[in-house]
């Protein structure tokens, strides 16, 4: 009981970033018909944010150290944050300690300018064009956008820890009533579920109670209707394109903590992210989150050691297998609507 | 036991592997007048440098590059010398490799096996490569190696840890300086045992290709001669990027110990979950519980953070060996690039030293004088007594005595056993060595069960 409970919060906050990227992608999608192979790569670039941030406030001066000697046996160079020659020691260490939160007011502003350059300078010309060629241009795009995070930060991960009050675990069982330590969590995840919550929430409100929201939706529903009603539809998508990559990116921000950030990420999440959105139906935000969830937590399940013996190699292939039986049996996805790329 | 029946499907394999053998060597045949493949007939030689440049690995591929260049100064006679003035064969001169100048051309092995056979290939017919060296995963090395005895190049393997790579899969024409997973397992098991105690639970995470699984098997079998018990092992995708849902289950599993079979960002991204979900404060059987890393590198080390401090692992060389060699390479390293040398690093440039000195011991460029001289005058380690105790000892490049042995080209060598600083002084100071194993220790003959199956074969020469 105990290890499937653990599974299902697996698989709750595998199925966060999932379907953080996956609503974006499906935003996209919606409003302007492209599928946007970018999209991984805009996570990615979210999670270097975190980084960029850790970096800035750890900008250091150096000074020499003739007590000490570096490895070739000159004296030490030492080097110390601004941060902390400005604030002191102890309030600079810890400014420097919450680098990841403090990431996310950089993040939102970076991004959306990110998005909104993107969708300008390249991927509106693309918009006549066929979905192979959208698909090729962006897939281009996100080999082009990782190699230049690599040449500037290497290829290694680079560690982004949380703040030293989110380290450790919170102990899920005892909540339960099962012994303590049996089923424990670490705090940083259970931070990462409320907010992908709060995010994927956000979004929703923001189409659903706001007055551009709702032009957003019928442009989505009747793009054509509603330009001749006078309003200008394409200047509110290239906004939900800025939008749904500063969706991209605080999921990137925030996944920091989770994993060392690296250049190839976005790869790593952009195919699983586009399984998600075809098995919650190509265009429909509630099925992109619900997809992402489901398959969170399948994906979690079939890595227990006890499914694996039954059927080995299990976990490389159930979301894939899961895509297949929905695609056979509801070809439109679970959510999906009538006339989506059906023409 | 062996089946001498004629079969169709015996007659079959038969005729396509010849038929293939037959093909092969016309790929191979840009110059039909030499004696070898390459033969080197101006005033300049070139090696083959195939080092991952791009994709996972492509920081170690690169300190890779910065030791053969390095390297290359060094033979070519310009910069201090490094490990020229170390090593124990005084044959090199500094005048390039039999009076010509060396020269280089670089390959991008991408870390895929196709990728990097593709360009050993390149610049073998193209660039006229006499060697190929380099590389940083298991997987590669294997191609790379059968690749080069097809062609009859020399290779010097760089950083690969699988038993396989002198085990099944040795080669006449390859060689490999590195330590293996039997030794990473000989040497680091007596410690975890006095340091954890012989009583332990230990649960195996491992990565799912070639060097996961000998690594795993390696470990468990000398952490079970030590009184280990090996709970469960969980194979995990090389895909992985997030392993909480294989950590999850160690939580409750009575082990005490988890053992992380994985390399690169691999290993950093298991360590950091195993760390987020608390296993290094969590108490079982009584016990702390531990997590151990087989196969450690600074580089990796630098990518976990935080997380590899007090964790145990081992590795081919460290930067802080206070030995000739290691200090000369670190100091000359350390000048030109403004940091220390990674074990990768280390691996590459003796290997290219290596190389170079057999050429001029036995005379010549052909692969199979080179073969001779690597597998040496029947010289042998001190202090073990093995009919498998011959090949070429050398010493000066860190490491202490070392043997090339003449069985399966593999080097023995004193293995290092490391932890992570708790305190470290600088960026780079990371790793701290806690053990020098001695060879003795680590050795093991040609025909140990794991590394069966193989066959040397003889030299090719190529053309």
């Amino acid at each position: 009981m105990d290890a499937i409970i653990l599974q299902i919060l697996n698989g709750l906050d595998k199925g966060s970033a999932y379907a953080l990227i996956a609503l974006g992608l499906t935003l996209i999608f919606g409003t302007l018909g492209v599928v946007n192979f970018a999209h991984g790569a805009l996570f990615m670039i979210g999670a270097f944010c975190a980084v960029t941030v850790q970096r800035l406030l750890t900008l250091s001066y150096e000074t020499v150290d003739p007590t000490r000697t570096d490895f070739l046996g000159n004296p030490m160079k030492v080097k110390t944050p601004y941060i902390e020659s400005w604030f002191g020691p102890e309030v600079g260490a810890s400014i420097i300690e919450w680098s990841v939160p403090l990431a996310i007011l950089f993040a939102i502003p970076v991004m959306l300018l990110i998005g909104y350059a993107m969708e300008r300078g390249l991927i509106k010309h693309f918009y006549k064009r066929p979905h192979a060629d959208q698909i090729l241009v962006t897939f281009g795009l996100a080999i082009v956008l990782q190699e230049l995070i690599k040449h500037y930060y290497g290829a290694n991960p680079i560690q982004t820890p949380a703040p030293d009050a989110f380290r450790g675990s919170f102990d899920f069982g005892q909540l339960l009533g099962f012994d303590p330590n049996v089923i424990i969590y670490p705090y940083w995840r259970l931070v990462y579920f409320g907010f992908a919550a709060i995010i994927i929430a956000a979004v929703f409100s923001f189409l659903q109670f706001t007055t551009f929201g709702m032009v957003v939706r019928a442009g989505m529903a009747d793009r054509e209707t509603v330009g001749l009603l006078g309003i200008d539809i394409d200047k509110r998508f290239t906004i939900m394109f800025g939008l749904a990559a500063a969706v991209a990116g605080l999921a990137g921000v925030m996944y920091a903590p989770i994993n060392a950030p690296n250049y190839h990420m976005g790869m790593d999440f952009l195919v699983l992210s586009f399984v998600v959105v075809v098995v919650g139906g190509m265009g429909s935000l509630p099925g992109a989150v619900l997809a992402g969830f489901l398959l969170g937590i399948l994906e979690s399940f079939a890595s227990m050691n006890e499914v694996k013996t039954i059927l080995p190699g299990i976990d490389q292939i159930i979301i894939y297998l899961v895509a297949i039986v929905v695609l056979l049996t509801r070809p439109r996805g679970l959510m999906g609507r009538k006339g989506v790329m059906e023409e | 036991m062996s089946n001498k029946d004629i079969s169709r499907r015996g007659v079959l394999k038969t005729g396509a592997v010849a038929g293939a053998g037959v093909a092969l060597p016309t790929i191979f045949t840009a110059s039909q007048a030499s004696a070898f493949t390459n033969e080197p007939t101006g005033s300049s030689v070139t090696l083959g440098f195939n080092v991952p440049q791009t994709g996972p690995y492509a920081d170690e591929g690169a300190d890779e590059l910065r030791a053969y260049q390095l390297a290359v100064e060094h033979l070519n006679g310009e910069g201090d010398g490094g490990m020229l003035n170390t090593f124990s064969s005084k044959a090199l001169k500094g005048n390039g490799i039999l009076g010509k100048k060396v020269e280089y051309v670089t390959g991008d092995t991408q870390t895929k096996s196709d990728a990097a056979r593709a360009s050993a290939k390149s610049m073998i017919e193209k660039d006229g490569a006499i060697m190929i060296t380099g590389g940083s995963s298991s997987g590669v090395a294997v191609a790379v190696q059968a690749l080069c005895q097809e062609a009859g190049v020399i290779f010097m393997a760089g950083l690969t840890h699988s038993n396989d790579t002198t085990g099944k899969d040795k080669k006449a024409n390859g060689f490999r300086h590195f330590f293996d997973a039997y030794m990473s397992g000989a040497a680091l098991a007596p410690v975890l045992a006095k340091l954890y105690g012989p009583d332990r639970k230990a649960y195996h995470l491992t990565a799912d290709y070639t060097w996961g699984w000998t690594q795993q098997e390696s470990i468990a079998a000398a952490t079970e001669a030590q009184g280990w018990e090996t709970v469960n092992n969980v194979l995990t995708p090389l895909a992985s990027t997030d392993f909480s849902s294989y950590i999850a289950p160690v939580l409750n599993s009575g082990a005490d110990v988890l053992v992380l079979n994985h390399y690169g960002g691999n290993m950093v991204n298991s360590l950091t979950n195993a760390v987020q979900f608390g296993l290094r404060d969590k108490q079982v059987n009584g016990k702390n519980f531990e997590i151990v890393v087989p196969l450690y590198s600074r580089l990796m080390a630098k990518g976990a953070g935080e997380n590899v401090k007090g964790i145990f692992g081992s590795t081919n060389w460290h930067w802080s060996l206070q030995d000739d060699g290691s200090k000369a390479f670190v100091q000359s390293f350390g000048t030109k690039y403004g940091f220390p040398p990674s074990q990768a690093a280390h691996t590459c440039y003796v290997q290219t030293l290596l190389y170079a000195d057999a050429v001029e011991r036995g005379g010549s460029f052909n692969p199979c004088s080179v073969v001779e001289a690597l597998e040496g005058d029947d010289s042998s380690l001190p202090g073990i007594s093995s009919d498998a105790n011959k090949g070429f000892l050398f010493d000066g490049l860190g490491n202490g005595p070392t043997l090339y042995r003449s069985a399966d080209h593999q080097c023995f060598k004193d293995v290092l056993v490391v932890k992570g600083k708790d305190n470290p002084e600088s960026e780079f100071d990371l790793l701290e060595v806690v053990e020098i194993t001695p060879t003795a220790q680590v050795w093991y003959e040609p025909d140990n069960p794991m590394f069966a199956g193989g066959n040397l074969g003889t030299c090719n020469p190529g053309a």
